[in-house]
């Protein structure tokens, strides 16, 4: 597949839902932190206007459960794993990347810089990239948060720092009230926002960084249809993610994937990696695309 | 995992509650207690439900329209067609020698399916008005007690193996008295498949998917966040949907909003 369909880490169990994973191009585990850790108490999901909240914190089995146990499960599934790794120090994102330096089953490994849910790490997210850079030979792929004013910059930071990619975006932070008593409805207040309404966050977040660095970007951020995907694309991602559109529905992959290539498609792309960047402005390919008038 | 488009045959008042009735497809029904998630037209997420009724060919669901979710699903028409995804979950163990059912409000939802499996066994049913317990008509054999009577109340002496499904408070007080019931518990949760870790309840002092583990469980599973071992600040405000009405004293009028009033028990 020309544009690789991957889920945005946290929105799928390969485990229980197998079938799902391997509609797939490659897994991304759901952030794995050095220790285990329960997660937020629930109320952990609440339904927004055009998306929703959660506020799971990174509930997960620890690096060393995940590697002895879950790692070699999901290598049975016969699709690349990518594993999402989080901290709440340099030392974290560095001894996870080392510990998973050395499984052959790990594709990749994606920092996530930006989890809306738990306490942030005191160094920068270079610094952590730097961190992890400097235990690993896996590709890194620096997951931003969309909530900074110059995402380009970051994006400059991050690779400088040593990361191979970007995951463009992570969820951005919401507040739902309960209409009746005014209260936050989910029990830490605030969570993470996604769905519908972060697609235009992530699209201007993926142009940006695409025209500042020149390193694979996977977006996401509310991608439910074909067309969604290859605006991604248009805008700069060489792969797409799915997150919430997962959960109300398992089988999107596999559609998201033949409404991208027929909506390439009909606008003359024999495939769709043949869209990427084409609505960056003074980009070669898409000053070609419109003097063919084929745009 | 099936998920497929099902259209609507069949849409009945009961009471309050709304039975939304679905030609089936290649959807099985499963076992008693498991649920499907419905897409509720024009909202972002779907919403869980447990099967009502299984007649030939047909899905039914029964439906209390509380939130925007919920009434866009009880406001559907015949020849209306929305996604369904299901079974899921574990259902009840079917395995009981002295069955009794014992429910409250919309969580008779699961019963009239499960009584048919288990050949009309007795049941007890807790509603907080008559206009509410017009659903006790779906279930073969029922004794109904209305508000300010508990079923807790109403309970035989040696009530057998329990079968329940209500609100939280109703299933947390049966849990005491019969610590081995069987309790079809519900949570908020965005993707019924085990993928958010939305629904998570506490299972001695861990917390699980109920979706996966449940929504099913043994009684002494703590699966109120009012439950004792881990409390949860903000957790009363009423954000978690009763299974039905709480033919108790409610301790919180149930606030109606979006995916809070989804529940897994009806």
């Amino acid at each position: 597949m020309s544009v690789p369909i991957l889920n945005a880490s946290g929105c799928l169990d390969a485990l229980a839902a197998p079938e799902v994973a391997r509609s797939l191009d490659a897994f991304v585990t759901k952030t794995i932190t050095p220790e285990p850790r329960e997660g937020n108490p629930p109320v952990r999901i609440a339904e927004a206007e055009h998306g929703m909240l959660n506020s799971i914190g990174l509930q997960g089995p620890g690096i060393e459960a995940f590697a002895a146990t879950q790692l070699p499960r999901l290598g049975e599934l016969g699709v690349p794993v990518w594993v999402s790794v989080g901290g709440f120090s340099a030392e974290d994102f560095a001894l996870c990347s080392e510990r998973l330096d050395a499984e052959p089953l790990v594709a990749a490994i994606e920092l996530n810089l930006s989890c809306p849910n738990v306490d942030e790490a005191p160094e920068t997210a270079a610094e952590l990239v730097a961190a992890a850079r400097a235990a690993t030979k896996k590709p890194l792929y620096a997951k931003l948060s969309p909530a900074q004013w110059d995402v380009a910059a970051g994006a400059r930071a991050v690779v400088d720092a040593g990361a191979d990619g970007l995951s463009l975006v992570n969820t951005i932070r919401g507040l739902a009230l309960d209409p009746v008593t005014l209260r936050p409805r989910l029990a830490r207040a605030v969570g993470g926002y996604s769905g519908d309404a972060l697609r235009p966050i992530a699209l201007a977040c993926v142009y940006a960084c695409a025209n500042a660095v020149d390193v694979p970007v996977v977006g996401m951020g509310g991608v439910s249809t074909g067309l969604h995907a290859l605006e991604l694309v248009a805008a700069g991602a060489s792969a797409v993610a799915l997150g919430t559109s997962l959960f109300s529905d398992p089988l999107a992959p596999a559609r998201v994937r033949e409404e991208l290539g027929a909506e390439a498609a009909a606008r003359g792309f024999e495939d769709p990696a043949d869209a990427r960047s084409i609505s960056v402005v003074n980009s070669e390919k898409s000053l070609q695309i419109a003097s063919n008038g084929t745009a | 995992m099936r998920r497929e488009r099902l259209r609507v045959v069949g849409t009945q008042a009961v009471g309050p509650y709304t039975l939304v009735r679905l030609r089936r497809g290649r959807l099985q029904p499963g076992a008693p207690g498991q649920f499907f998630m419905l897409e509720a037209p024009g909202r972002p997420l779907p919403r869980p439900f447990s099967l009502c009724t299984a007649s030939a060919g047909e899905l039914g669901f029964l439906v209390e329209p509380l939130g925007k979710g919920t009434t866009a699903i009880a406001s559907l028409d015949v020849g209306d067609v929305i996604h369904v995804t299901g079974p899921l979950g574990r259902g009840f163990d079917l395995d009981v020698a002295r069955p009794l059912l014992v429910g409250g409000g919309i969580g008779v939802a699961p019963f009239p399916f499960l009584s048919e499996r288990l050949g009309a066994p007795p049941a007890l049913l807790g509603f907080r008005t008559a206009f509410h317990a017009e659903a006790a008509g779906l279930v073969p054999n029922a004794t109904v007690v209305l508000d300010p009577v508990l079923v807790t109340d109403a309970l035989p002496p040696d009530p057998g193996d329990v079968l329940a499904c209500g609100p939280e408070a109703m299933l947390d007080a049966l849990a005491r008295v019969v610590p081995d019931a069987q309790l079809a518990r519900e949570a908020p949760m965005a993707c019924g498949y085990g993928a958010c870790y939305g629904c998570v309840v506490d299972r001695d002092g861990r917390y699980v998917r109920l979706c996966l583990e449940g929504p099913v469980v043994r009684g002494g599973t703590h699966g109120s966040p009012t439950g004792p071992l881990l409390p949860v600040a903000g957790a009363a405000d009423g954000s978690w949907a009763p299974a039905g009405q709480s033919p108790a004293p409610p301790a919180k009028e149930h606030v109606s909003d979006d995916a809070s009033n989804s529940t897994v028990a009806g």
